[in-house]
């Protein structure tokens, strides 16, 4: 389903993308995908402990637009390839970087890596590897925000189409309709769960139909187009915050790149590559720019100069820096020291 | 006046409804019909707003727990069966037990598990959890075996900034009384010398306490003085109170109602083994639940868990070694 109008009648609550908001998600989109370049350039050159590298690429049109919609307050809790919705709710370059690499002063400090970060505190959740076991957290801190009178609040989180096949998002958003939640579930349908084709995953026509089992507000979009993913996220964004319960975003598009960086993802239908959703959406953000001259050839350029002067000046930074060490670790997995069990003193 | 475990449950979630804003209780038909068992009877009502409804999700209830905990509340789930904790156990290992150690943000979560056996209930409605979940870093695992426990270790969990396991035993909810709540509490992660005695130590929690306790009596009457450790919290475990009264009686057995692969009376028997094989007479011994699935019928039911009876003969060959 390649619909590109939202369900609900989305203009009179949403402007057209305005030249400012689609420049200033554009750099953003930019910057993730610079980053992600770099990150499969150190996992080749074997820099990344642990291993395991996840990028984005093709799906930051959609990730930068759920980001951007979201303001302070808010609650997020992005996967796997929402590097570009990360830097828009406010992650910085170095924070990535320090969760990748394996700095101390990250926000995991070396405990967790790679994708799963995050800081609570902030509302940016850190997923854990289990799909669909975010949506039911993210429930939580709304209902808690719900209990101490927060009003015009809003969460959001992602998942891959595979994400959807799981007991927890169908108990997760079930518990969003019931308790009439602002959330915003957005589904990133990339044709692919690892190697399985959308045909083994589920047998509805379009995700956006199990809408209507769960009480939520369907939306379609094609995630590669950032006007419509900023105009279609930023209006699920404003129903869910205006009172009018949780939203459904399914955005059609094709991962661009392998499962992770190990996998060369020869699996993917070549047709689909050479179809309207293998197209990439930052060369389609270009075209967009040039076309109605919001930007020129020279400022692109010199934008992605400038983006990867950021990511090299950030890696250079992260790579002097402390890695955890296991003597001085603190192996107390409680937070009442005095519960700790054998060793963990 | 007279109290029941049960009714213990209740009062001690009224009180920390009652003194703390941030609680609230969420699981299936604790609202208005105040649970299966009735342990949030009148809780409703009294705390409007603040016990909630679940649907039949365990897994979204334990998330949404978790997600209410970052976000400053101290919610206690109630699952209606321990059993049905398993729907839901993902979230409890993978999400709350870790969330402190990946974050540094707390993750204070009571999690109530109705647990073990009661005549006639079958398989899925008599599991004992409490190893499965005390084998996981970044939980807490009580097990009381009293009512005054009950009470005041429900206090404590709801308290605590960890997530906890809170198993208490569906046996007990009716069987057992007490006159008046406790005013003072023994903390918890301390083991409870239930009974002293110099001949033989049984190590025992949650139901198998008191089952122990009918054994020690009967020998006391041949001139066998049996002590009795009641250890009140599984996780942490309690190990030198356990090898202190190793120390003073030089038998061992330890008892639990759960199946016998690993678990807490294995932990048991391995701490004592490392940490106090010279103060050992005779081998440790343990005594659990049969290898099978829990029976229906009572009289497969009797015979499949630990009693007094068969602590009893446990306690007579122990004796022999
Ligand atoms: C519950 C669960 N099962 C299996 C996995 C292993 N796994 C990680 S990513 C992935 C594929 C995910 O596909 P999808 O949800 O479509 O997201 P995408 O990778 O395409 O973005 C799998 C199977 C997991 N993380 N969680």
């Amino acid at each position: 389903m390649l619909s590109s109008v939202s369900e609900v009648s989305a203009a009179e609550i949403v402007p057209q993308v305005s030249k400012d908001e689609y420049l200033r998600a554009f750099r953003w989109l930019l910057l993730a995908r610079v980053l992600d370049e770099k990150l499969a350039a150190l996992y080749r050159a074997g820099k990344i402990p642990g291993g395991g590298v996840y990028l984005g690429k093709g799906q930051e049109a959609l990730s930068v637009s759920v980001g951007i919609s979201l303001r302070t307050g808010d609650v997020y809790a992005p996967l796997i390839r929402d590097g570009a919705g990360r830097l828009a709710f406010g992650e910085t370059v170095v924070e990535a970087l320090r969760n990748c690499l394996g700095s101390v002063l990250g926000p995991m400090r070396g405990r967790d890596g790679n994708v799963h970060r995050g800081r609570p505190r902030d509302g940016y959740l850190p997923m854990i590897s289990h799909l669909g076991a975010m949506i039911s957290v993210v429930n939580g801190v709304l209902m808690a925000k719900r209990f101490k009178g927060q009003k015009g609040v809003v969460g959001a989180t992602c998942l891959g189409e595979g994400g959807t096949s799981t007991g927890a998002f169908h108990e997760g958003l079930n518990q969003a309709g019931v308790e009439r939640l602002p959330l915003v579930m957005v589904v990133a349908n990339n044709q692919y769960a690892y190697s399985t084709p959308t045909s083994r995953q589920f047998a509805c026509k379009s995700l956006a139909d199990r809408a209507q089992g769960y009480g939520f507000t369907p939306h379609s979009v094609d995630g590669t187009n950032l006007a419509e993913c900023l105009k279609v996220l930023g209006h699920a964004v404003a129903l869910a915050r205006t009172g009018n319960g949780p939203q459904l975003v399914v955005a059609s598009l094709l991962r661009l790149c392998g499962h992770g960086e190990h996998d060369d993802a020869s699996y993917i239908d070549p047709r689909l590559k050479e179809s309207e959703i293998g197209r990439d959406c930052l060369e389609l953000s270009e075209e967009h720019l040039l076309v109605n001259s919001w930007a020129s050839k020279q400022e692109l350029s010199q934008w992605r100069t400038a983006a990867q002067r950021a990511v090299e000046e950030a890696v250079a930074l992260v790579q002097k820096e402390p890695s955890p060490d296991p003597y001085t670790e603190n192996w107390c997995a409680l937070q009442t020291g005095r519960f700790a069990e054998g060793g963990s003193k | 006046m007279s109290i029941t475990y049960l009714e213990a449950i209740r009062e001690a979630q009224a009180r920390a409804l009652a003194e703390d804003p941030r609680v609230f209780i969420y699981g299936q038909d604790v609202g208005d019909f105040g649970g299966a068992f009735k342990a949030t009877k009148g809780l409703a009502k009294e705390f409007p707003g603040r016990v909630l409804d679940a649907p039949i999700s365990e897994d979204a209830i334990v998330g949404a727990a978790v997600g209410a905990a970052i976000e400053g509340m101290r919610p206690i789930i109630e699952m209606q069966f321990a059993d049905f904790s398993t729907p839901g156990f993902n979230q409890v290992i993978n999400q709350a037990a870790t969330l402190y150690w990946r974050t540094q943000v707390p993750c204070p979560i009571t999690i109530r598990l109705p647990s073990g056996g009661t005549s006639g209930s079958g398989p899925f409605h008599s599991q004992c959890m409490e190893a499965i979940y005390a084998h996981y870093p970044g939980l807490i695992v009580m097990t009381p075996a009293t009512v005054e426990d009950a009470y005041s270790m429900l206090l404590e969990a709801v308290a605590i900034d960890d997530p906890v396991i809170f198993c208490e035993h569906k046996y007990l909810y009716y069987h057992l009384k007490t006159d008046r709540l406790p005013t003072e509490a023994m903390p918890a992660g301390k083991a409870r010398i239930a009974r002293p005695g110099r001949d033989v130590t049984i190590v025992a929690y949650s139901a198998m306490v008191h089952e122990a306790l009918a054994a020690a009596e009967e020998l006391s009457t041949e001139g066998v003085e049996v002590e009795v450790v009641d250890l009140r919290t599984v996780k942490p475990l309690d190990t030198d109170t356990i090898i202190a009264s190793v120390a003073r009686t030089g038998r061992v057995l330890v008892v639990g109602e759960a199946f016998p692969w690993g678990g807490v009376t294995a932990e048991v028997v391995a701490r004592i083994a490392t940490e106090g094989f010279g103060l050992l007479d005779a081998p440790p011994q343990r005594l659990n639940a049969k290898d099978t699935p829990i029976p229906y019928h009572p009289n497969l039911w009797s015979a499949h868990r630990p009693t007094a009876n068969s602590i009893l003969a446990a306690v007579r060959n122990l004796l022999r070694l």
